[in-house]
């Protein structure tokens, strides 16, 4: 069975379809990588699926659920979205590492998240650096470290690596390979980056809010 | 009583209205037609209570006291309402929150023994709380649509990580509590050495012993803070809820 399916799924706003059609099924631990030009509907296909957004047709089903029956909350933190330029919280590179924390009421883990700093490229003592002082390449690896402190069961990306050159673009890259293989993070990235669309492990592509090709 | 305004001095006085009006003109400003309005609303409206409260008091009635002090507060809420921009449920919020916050101020101030439940005191304290609050209120709705929009990405990033509403808010509803209390913070913090605020004022003008006119001016201090910090609170836990949706997702 597959972690998720979506049947049919369409989106409309005032008559206009963004989304028309869309059936697709992604397994635990898979990696899928959606291409498509600017404008066909990429981003609004993910924001649905992590529940930042609801279809107007269709059926979405996770872990054998229809997403109406969760709460959108806990959803969320089963799958997590990460966003193209994100935005960090708070004014330390920690407060943003605590948050996941916060909003669970756990105690913050200070030593994963050191470890977690180390494994991007960053060391003990960026914990306490103002998230101005950052590089873009470090706000990226940041972000995406936040939305795994605590991990979820799929991670989505929306163009995580637009915009960031090519050294923090490996990074990144090879960040995001390590939570899919090492530790089965299932993984929904949106690109516009050939050699990203080129080592895809399946592709499917979006043009005109419909999946016109690619491993449906 | 050493007060001398009369009716032939209030129309000498509307001099000073010429002056805003030739003001606004030479510098096209377009508020004319505004000014006009203002100044004769505010003159009809202020005849209006003036005759009305001095029958109020003659009849000293505590239910009618109570049903005066209810209108002034329905219409707060309604004012307040109209600076929310289409916050869901702005009316019922605004009521609510400037009920409580008079309500707690007045009760306070009761208990102490600072007024009584007479008309002449009830009704012109109760104006002052509830117009006070709904500056304040207002002020919170302008800041709260301005900050949703302006941290639309910030909010839907805590959404996404799995905050929940109040916490993905968080931020945006302490700012918006704070820019509802600052004016009444810093009037209280000029307030002697800038102004000498309307009710000292006003006493002082009528011949009371300046000494007893600043505990006045003080208690009102104290009263507007209750009533900005109360109002502004529970208007802004009560309406950020309006920018989601039943799915917990942001709608602006």
């Amino acid at each position: 069975m597959s972690l998720i399916t979506l049947r049919n799924v369409g989106y409309q706003v005032d008559q206009t379809s963004i989304l028309t059609d869309i059936n697709l099924a992604v397994d635990a631990r898979e990696w899928v990588t959606i291409a498509g030009p600017s404008g066909s509907g990429k981003s609004t296909l993910v924001r649905i699926v992590a529940s930042l957004l609801s279809k107007t047709s269709g059926e979405l089903i996770f872990d054998g659920q229809p997403i109406e029956s969760y709460d959108p909350i806990i959803y969320r933190r089963r799958v997590s979205y990460s966003f193209q330029q994100p935005t960090l919280f708070g004014n330390t590179v920690r407060d943003n590492l605590a948050f996941p924390y916060e909003i669970r009421q756990l105690a913050f883990d200070e030593q994963r998240a050191v470890t977690g700093l180390e494994y991007v490229g960053l060391t003990e003592s960026d914990l306490h650096k103002a998230v101005n002082d950052l590089s873009g390449g470090q706000r990226q690896r940041v972000a995406l470290l936040r939305n795994v402190m605590i991990y979820p069961e799929v991670l989505i990306l929306d163009e995580v690596t637009a915009g960031l050159d090519a050294e923090n673009k490996a990074f990144v890259w090879s960040m995001i390979q390590h939570f899919n293989q090492d530790d089965g993070l299932t993984i929904i990235a949106i690109t516009h980056d050939q050699e990203e669309i080129d080592a895809a492990k399946r592709l499917i592509t979006i043009e005109n809010g419909r999946l016109v090709g690619g491993n449906v | 009583m050493n007060l001398a305004v009369n009716n032939q001095s209030l129309v000498f006085a509307l001099g000073l209205v010429m002056i805003a009006l030739a003001i606004g003109w030479h510098e096209k400003l377009s508020i004319d037609r505004d000014m006009i309005i203002g100044v004769i609303r505010a003159v009809i409206q202020l005849f209006v209570v003036g005759y009305l409260l001095k029958y109020v008091f003659r009849l000293n009635s505590g239910w009618l006291t109570a049903v005066l002090i209810l209108i002034i507060i329905f219409n707060a809420g309604y004012n307040a309402k109209q600076r929310s921009d289409g916050i869901p449920r702005a009316l019922p919020i605004s009521i609510g929150a400037i009920l409580i916050s008079t309500g707690v101020t007045l009760g306070v101030l009761m208990l102490a023994g600072a007024i009584k439940f007479i008309p002449a005191q009830m009704i012109p304290i109760s104006g002052m709380i509830a117009s006070n609050s709904m500056v304040a209120i207002g002020l919170c709705y302008r800041n709260l649509n301005a900050q949703f929009k302006q941290e639309r990405q910030a909010v839907l990033e805590k959404l996404a990580l799995g905050a929940d509403l109040k916490d993905a808010s968080r931020e945006i509803v302490r700012d918006s509590i704070k820019t509802g209390m600052q004016p009444t913070i810093d009037s209280a913090k000029t307030v002697g050495i800038v102004s000498l605020p309307g009710m000292m004022s006003g006493l002082i003008f009528a011949g009371v012993d300046p000494v007893r006119a600043i505990k006045y001016q003080i208690m009102v201090t104290f009263m507007l803070m209750s009533a900005t910090s109360i109002g502004s609170v529970l208007a802004c836990y009560w309406a950020y809820r309006g920018f989601y949706n039943e799915r917990k997702q942001l709608t602006i």
